[in-house]
């Protein structure tokens, strides 16, 4: 079993994390035992982290391809075409098992590894947006990881000098001895600037830029983010990596100089897996193979075996592939921006990597096998017995209430209430792109010198993923394309960043495999390619699961941008409220209502509808382009998204014929618009006035009444009351 | 001004376009700034702020230059990382430190404007209130009571927190800095240092403007002293 504890007795595979039919398999393709080194490089590029073994049987069905794409999935980041010659690329990763061992390293390094994949690809990084998940915020631990992510994030982007322009968070106990920290990074390039990971021409130069090599984050990959946690993971904490932000930065620097002035023929960055995975993928991508000196390698330490070398996860640092000529500019292109710039290797002929230290040869292997003959595992699937009962006892409407004890209640909540206690922390301005910032259902920023714009939202709801996973991730798809759409773009792709459990649990797989269907499904409907993504399995704890957590993360295009996009600081006194999609009033599984007042997470999801979502989508979009106020509904339902509005644009409102169940219940397809009085278009989806901005109460007439002042005293102090 | 670390420089040179001046950048390594009107050194992790935050910026090979140039009188400007390399290089009084909670502010601040007499608020007038984004950690303005008293006898404090009326108090000081100042100046009022950044409220679409009386201040500070006898 991978999820053992090292043991001196067990043989050195094993404790390397690999499994006797793997070792096998080695011993195959070698025709021999391999070396030390040799298994040590197996070990991490077949672990689960490097090689998607479990999950690459499902991963073929997402749809990937529109006529857009320019890069799909497998490159370091997808790409697509916003036309004049621009593009953009986008990237999701995951760390959340450094970030639960060393909180401020494991989010900071998170960071800097998904500018790295973007920068790579020949993009200067613009933006970076943080999903995140922890245990409730009553307990001082949980605090501790959540400030500590916060901070990690805010160090780490602000310095390196790229703004963060927010994510979305939840709090629930199955993550408390397992959150999450996903980070997602936006890039933007010219299309001649593009540049791939493939190393052509025989003869051509491996050149190391960046940080030496220390003994940090060795087997960062294999050990911490493809095993599950127990008792033992506070002695992992040398298996997390330490973040260089300035080093990066000027790394950063270095390689878009490299890039602008074409002295490269193809770049890889060195994240998991290290020095291993960036020289046989090179060599791999152009067919090709590689011989690598370890000697020129700048190491922190004497003594450095060469498996620690080749598996050392140490930050910044690239491998460029260069012909020789140029490898003199290279060189000097680094000192400029005080990088170190070393040479270790030559790509040849045959598709053989051969390593060398102290002149003897400690590695030699087809460099194609290390990714090509992964393990591939079809695992069982089982759909859990606890479905049945928890679909049969959900709550259909809600009970008689109050709304001046219900939305209290809820704005209360930290995953509801006010996140600017995150969103301050993090440089979200750099650039002057930001034209929404951090707060809203998508963040949207300009491309200066042209009428583009592009909008990012991330999404996620694990409960809901959890009571149906084919459904909510359908949903998620469907939320996350409209949060684009009220910012005035259209969705035009998305990034997946998958969080599960213990794969080899048949009922996580299980999730796993309906979660990528519904997922399909939904972007099939919306036409929307999937460009890229992460699987980060084992997240369990003592034999815990969370929550099936996948988190989209979806770009919305628009050209022209709107010119004044709708903004929740927007409403006026007199504005009328319309409320836009089909009315609900019974969707309550997993919706915040359910969770916070009535402590319950049980009930079966509401199916999305294509047809009702296609429409609402463009709607949504138009709209943008001449209405002040566009807002998503989501968790807290139309309550609360009423609230939002209201708290943020400092204006009291009015609310006519709503049921209460319609209050809070949680369906898709929605959306709430505000317009100046008589002023709202005709649309082909169902639209309903349901009230009027004015005064300084929020009040929901029959159903009661709160302080606009209260609402706000209780929204804004959500999160800095239990982190103070 | 482009240290390694540096990350404002291209929003400042964006900002000074639009208000139709000709900025280039110049890398830390030169040591010559002729047939230039002014400096401004923008905002950033110079060095990445290591050892304190401007304290190996001061040594860089341009800094000759840019003391040379503060020493004929002409517009030297720090903005945020820029204003501390300018009061680690004694340039300008005083220092900054970490913020009073501890945490990062990003956020639009309210500003009331002091004086009109240095290089950054020549275009300003005094009582005048901005609302400009704050981005920083060590934002925390701090200098002894000598030293507060000298300068506000010698009329060099640019601007101060303030909320939306223009009030100082406690509650609109963001970060602990003292007497809420946000913005300074030397005596001769030519070296002019502020934590907030004027280039990143340059346009309606951006959510203010009110940056570019402070930008403008500059070119015609410029002039005032190229035309004086």
């Amino acid at each position: 079993m991978t999820e053992s504890p090292p043991d001196t007795a067990e043989p050195a595979h094993r404790q390397l994390g690999m499994t006797d039919d793997e070792y096998e398999s080695v011993i195959a393709i070698l025709g021999r035992e391999p070396r030390p080194a040799e298994l040590a490089m197996y070990s991490v590029m077949w672990s689960e982290h490097c090689s998607y073994k479990s999950s690459r049987t499902h991963l073929g069905r997402l749809p990937s391809s529109a006529p857009w794409v320019v890069v799909g999935p497998g490159e370091n980041a997808g790409v697509v075409d916003l036309g004049d010659g621009w593009l953009a690329a986008l990237r999701i990763e995951s760390h959340n098992h450094p970030s639960f061992v060393e909180p401020y390293q494991g989010a900071a390094t998170g960071v800097g590894g998904i500018l790295r994949d973007i920068f790579t690809m020949g993009a200067r990084p613009i933006a970076v947006w943080d999903p995140l998940r922890f245990g409730p915020l009553d307990e001082a631990h949980n605090r501790y990881l959540f400030g500590g992510v916060v901070s990690g994030i805010a160090g780490y982007g602000n310095a390196v000098g790229v703004p963060t322009l927010g994510g979305e968070v939840e709090f629930a106990d199955r993550y408390a001895a397992n959150p999450l920290v996903n980070v997602m990074a936006l890039g933007l390039l010219r299309r001649e600037q593009l540049v791939l990971s493939a190393a052509s021409g025989v003869g051509n130069i491996a050149v190391l830029l960046g940080a030496a090599t220390g003994r940090d984050g060795i087997g960062g990959a294999s050990i911490l983010a493809s095993a599950s946690f127990d008792e033992e993971s506070g002695s992992k904490r040398p298996s997390v990596q330490v973040g260089d932000p300035f080093e990066e930065k000027r790394l950063i620097e270095a390689c878009l100089e490299l890039y602008d002035r074409s002295l490269v023929v193809g770049i890889q960055d060195l994240g998991a897996a290290g020095i291993s995975c960036a020289t046989s993928e090179c060599a791999a991508n152009g067919g090709m193979g590689m011989d690598v000196d370890l000697d020129s390698v700048p190491v922190r330490e004497d003594g450095m075996t060469a498996g620690e070398i080749l598996m050392s996860e140490s930050q910044e640092r690239m491998l460029a592939i260069v012909e020789p000529a140029a490898v003199a500019d290279v060189v000097a292109v680094a000192e400029k921006w005080e990088v170190n710039a070393s040479v270790i290797g030559t790509v040849t002929e045959g598709g053989s990597l051969r390593v060398r230290q102290q002149g003897e040869l400690v590695a030699e292997l087809p460099a194609a096998s290390l990714s090509d003959d992964a393990p591939k595992y079809d695992r069982p699937l089982a759909r859990p017995g606890y479905l049945d009962e928890l679909w049969a006892a959900g709550l259909t409407a809600a009970p008689p209430g109050d709304v001046a004890e219900v939305l209290p209640a809820l704005l209360d909540d930290p995953a509801l209430g006010d996140r600017s206690w995150i969103y301050q922390q993090y440089d979200h301005q750099l650039f002057l792109n930001t034209i929404i910032e951090p707060g809203h259902d998508g963040s949207l920023l300009r491309i200066k010198g042209t009428d583009k714009a592009l909008a990012v939202s991330t999404d996620g709801n694990g409960q809901r993923c959890y009571l149906d996973p084919r459904r909510g991730a359908s949903r998620l798809v469907m939320e996350s394309a409209l949060n684009v759409a009220v910012t005035g773009t259209m969705p035009y792709a998305v990034v997946d960043n998958l969080n599960f459990g213990n794969p080899e649990k048949p009922e996580i797989m299980w999730q796993f495999s309906e979660t990528i269907d519904g997922m399909a499904e939904a972007c099939d409907q919306l036409m929307i390619p999937v460009i890229g993504g992460n699987v980060s399995f084992y997240n369990e704890s003592a034999g815990v699961d969370i929550y099936p957590s996948p988190v989209v993360g979806m770009l919305g295009f628009a050209d022209p941008m709107p010119s004044s996009p709708p903004r929740l600081d927007r409403a006026r006194a007199a504005m009328e409220i319309w409320l836009v999609g089909p009315r609900d009033e019974t969707d309550f599984a997993a919706s915040a209502y359910s969770r916070v007042i009535h402590g319950r997470l049980d009930g079966r999801p509401a199916a999305t509808n294509p047809d009702v979502g296609r429409g609402v989508i463009a709607a949504a979009a138009g709209l943008a382009h001449h209405l002040p106020v566009l807002h998503d509904i989501s968790s807290g339902g139309i309550a609360v998204a009423l609230a939002e509005i209201a708290i943020t644009s400092e204006i009291g409102l009015s609310i006519g014929d709503v049921g209460w169940s319609e209050l809070w219940s949680e369906g898709p397809h929605r959306f709430l618009a505000l317009c100046e009085p008589g002023s709202m278009p005709t649309l082909e989806v169902p639209t309903v006035r349901i009230g009027t901005m004015g005064g300084t109460t929020l009040d929901f007439g029959r159903h009661g009444a709160v302080e606009l002042s209260t609402a706000t005293g209780v929204w804004r102090a959500a999160i800095p009351r239990r982190m103070a | 001004m482009v240290f390694p670390g540096t990350n404002c420089e291209h929003d400042v040179v964006h900002a000074l376009d639009l208000i139709g001046l000709q900025p280039e950048l110049v890398f830390h390594k030169e040591t010559d700034l002729t047939g230039f009107d002014a400096v401004v050194l923008p905002g950033g992790f110079a060095h990445g702020d290591y050892l304190r935050t401007g304290a190996i910026a001061r040594f860089s090979p341009i800094m000759g230059a840019v003391t040379a140039m503060a020493a004929t009188g002409a517009p030297v400007i720090g903005i945020c990382n820029g204003f501390q390399v300018l009061c680690e290089a004694g340039l300008l009084p005083g220092a900054l430190v970490a913020n009073r909670d501890l945490a990062f502010i990003c956020r639009p601040v309210h500003l009331r404007v002091e004086t009109s007499r240095s290089a950054l608020t020549t275009g300003a007038a005094s009582g005048e209130v901005l609302r400009i984004p704050l981005n920083s950690y060590e934002g925390n303005y701090v200098a002894s009571p000598e030293t507060i008293r000298e300068m506000e006898a010698a009329d060099q404090i640019l601007v101060r927190y303030c909320d939306a009326s223009g009030t100082i108090s406690d509650a609109a000081n963001p970060n602990g800095s003292i007497g809420n100042i946000a913005g300074v100046c030397n005596a001769a009022g030519n070296v002019a240092g502020l934590m907030p950044h004027p280039e990143r409220a340059v346009e309606t679409v951006l959510g203010s403007t009110d940056g570019i009386g402070l930008l403008r201040s500059i070119p015609a500070f410029a002039d005032l002293v190229a035309t004086r006898p």
